[in-house]
């Protein structure tokens, strides 16, 4: 069923679901949505399972036609939406109509916005993901980002019935400031104490280099004892790679699967949307806990997941 | 070399690093792979992925499924010598490749560099059995050992932006394939027109980590026979069973 026409692309807008798992052993990293939380709540106003593909938007400068009557919820940042130019509101579900133009016309708060409509992204899954990972060109629409005039097509589904609205306290605000909470090692004993304490005291900002493979940070280095070289392994996401010149890179969901520098800290995994949403020039700081608490903090993060469910369906 | 007991790092919320040790070796990479088939057939309920590497196991987890406790237990309970899982018998994989010419531009350099002539380089490059150690980093690409030092070069100075998939090079003492095009800085010796991945292909990556390889000198006229096989999908890979 053809759903979206692509007037404008944008700078990058990619179709990913919730990422490709047991490829790495190939050198095949995730990929997947970088906010887990705004994309999950964004299938769940459709009514589709969290999983099902969506639209990662990124900036502004998006626009898309309808080519089909549907229900569709934008979530994650403010790039200030509109629909055929009113205001559109997000993390809601919205009917609309086809003929119906969806632009995102400026950059508010926030870095992603996700589009999710009923029934979910059609296209052929790639090692059983529609996740995009633009760099080896795999999945998505051709494992490349979207172009003017793509068409798009959706599952069949049954419409969820639109006005689906969540409750204000769930809804991130995006700031330029963000604290993220890191679980040390596996090689923070290649530091010295001064680099741990930097790490973990100073703002860090976020620089222009900063994508889906991961975000690079300006600031004070941190001091290794001797070397910053490890024999490669692999690489967790989140992880806060510091390679010898010693500003921390923070690996996201594009990265490269192994690697040969240090890592101090793996940032938890519930704090990942919050970077997903820092632009350069946000600020960053460090906070260390220990697994216990990011424990706490995931089971927290899932059952507010689970209430919000609990509340769309009533 | 090998810890006496395999050390746990932590790897965030979600993953854990089992390190065997802290070397690049042949037994160290062995008991990573026999380790990760020993997860493998356990089937330990939340375990989502491993990630093989030179000394150590990446383990990625669902700590909604299974707490980090309760995962360290099942894999302490699979570090007993009882469940060690025997590995298949290494393959050797034989990768065509046109050496020279526009195909292998530094492949001068490399003579020179190492007092040798071009032929002697080609010979010395497809005389050894490499083992694949691990696969990572980008889709497909081969961490090998076994380079003689004697054709070891350093890296260019100014990378280029674009080398061609399949492309064959030296850096330093490593040797290496680029799966796809990509900026580099390795010394290009030659080019193999096998596809080390292809995403509609089960497995996706030609190379298995634990399999060795092994260079076969052929002409540019086989380079393009060759590499019209792999595209309309008729050629099969040369392997045999290593004793």
């Amino acid at each position: 069923m053809q759903t979206f026409e692509v007037i404008q692309p944008g700078p990058l807008t990619t179709i990913q679901d919730l990422g490709r798992y047991g490829y790495q052993q190939y050198g095949v990293p995730p990929s997947g949505a970088m906010d887990n939380y705004a994309f999950r709540i964004g299938n769940l106003l459709v009514g589709n399972d969290e999983i099902a593909a969506s639209l990662e938007i990124t900036l502004f400068g998006n626009q898309l036609r309808m080519l089909q009557d549907t229900v569709i919820a934008v979530t994650g940042a403010d790039l200030a939406p509109a629909l055929n130019g009113d205001f559109l509101p997000r993390w809601e579900s919205i009917p609309v109509r086809r003929g119906d133009i969806i632009s995102f016309t400026g950059l508010k708060s926030g870095c992603r916005a996700y589009l999710s409509v009923t029934g979910g992204i059609n296209v052929p899954k790639v090692m059983s993901s529609a996740s995009t990972y633009t760099r080896a060109r795999i999945g998505g629409l051709d494992g490349r980002a979207l172009r003017k005039g793509d068409i798009l097509l959706t599952f069949e589904s049954i419409p969820a019935l639109s006005g689906a609205r969540v409750p204000s306290e769930y809804i991130p605000k995006y700031g330029c400031q963000i604290e993220l909470r890191v679980i040390l090692g596996p090689q923070d004993n290649y530091f010295t104490e001064d680099g741990i304490n930097t790490f973990l005291q100073s703002d860090y900002t976020v620089s222009a280099k900063a994508d889906r493979m991961g975000y690079c940070l300006e600031g004070p280095p941190l001091q290794h004892r001797t070397t910053a070289d490890i024999i490669s392994d692999g690489i967790p996401l989140g992880a806060v790679q510091v390679p010898g010149d010693g500003l921390p890179i923070i690996l996201l969901v594009d990265r490269q699967t192994t690697g040969g520098y240090t890592k101090v800290a793996t940032v938890i995994s519930v704090d990942i949307p919050k970077l997903a949403q820092a632009k350069p020039d946000d600020k960053v700081r460090f906070q260390q806990i220990n697994q216990d608490e990011a424990q706490i903090a995931l089971q927290e993060y899932e059952q507010q997941i689970q209430t919000i469910r609990h509340q769309l369906n009533h | 070399m090998s810890y006496e007991e395999p050390r746990f790092l932590a790897g965030g919320d979600k993953a854990i690093f089992i390190e065997f040790g802290d070397a690049i070796d042949l037994q160290l990479n062995c008991r990573v792979r026999k380790f990760k088939l020993a997860i493998e057939k356990a089937r330990i309920p939340g375990v989502i992925e491993t990630v093989p590497t030179y000394r150590s196991l990446l383990v990625y987890f669902e700590p909604q499924q299974i707490s980090i406790q309760e995962l360290r237990k099942a894999l302490c309970s699979l570090m007993q010598p009882q469940v060690e899982r025997e590995l298949l018998k290494p393959k050797l994989i034989w990768i065509p490749t046109v050496y020279g010419g526009e195909y292998g531009p530094d492949i001068s350099f490399v003579a020179a560099h190492n007092n040798l002539s071009v032929s002697e380089v080609i010979q010395i490059h497809t005389s050894t059995s490499y083992p694949i150690y691990m696969i990572g980093f980008i889709p497909g690409f081969p961490y090998l050992g076994g380079m003689s030092p004697g054709i070891a070069t350093p890296r260019l100075e100014t990378p280029r932006a674009k080398i061609p998939a399949g492309s064959v090079g030296i850096a330093g003492n490593q040797t290496g394939i680029y799966p796809a095009e990509s900026p580099g800085g390795w010394r290009l010796i030659g080019r193999t027109p096998l596809q080390l991945f292809d995403p509609s292909r089960e497995p996706s990556a030609l190379l298995q980590a634990g399999d060795y390889l092994k260079f076969v000198s052929i002409t540019p006229e086989e380079f393009t026979n060759i590499k019209e096989s792999v595209a309309n999908g008729t050629y099969s890979v040369k392997e045999t069973i290593m004793e």
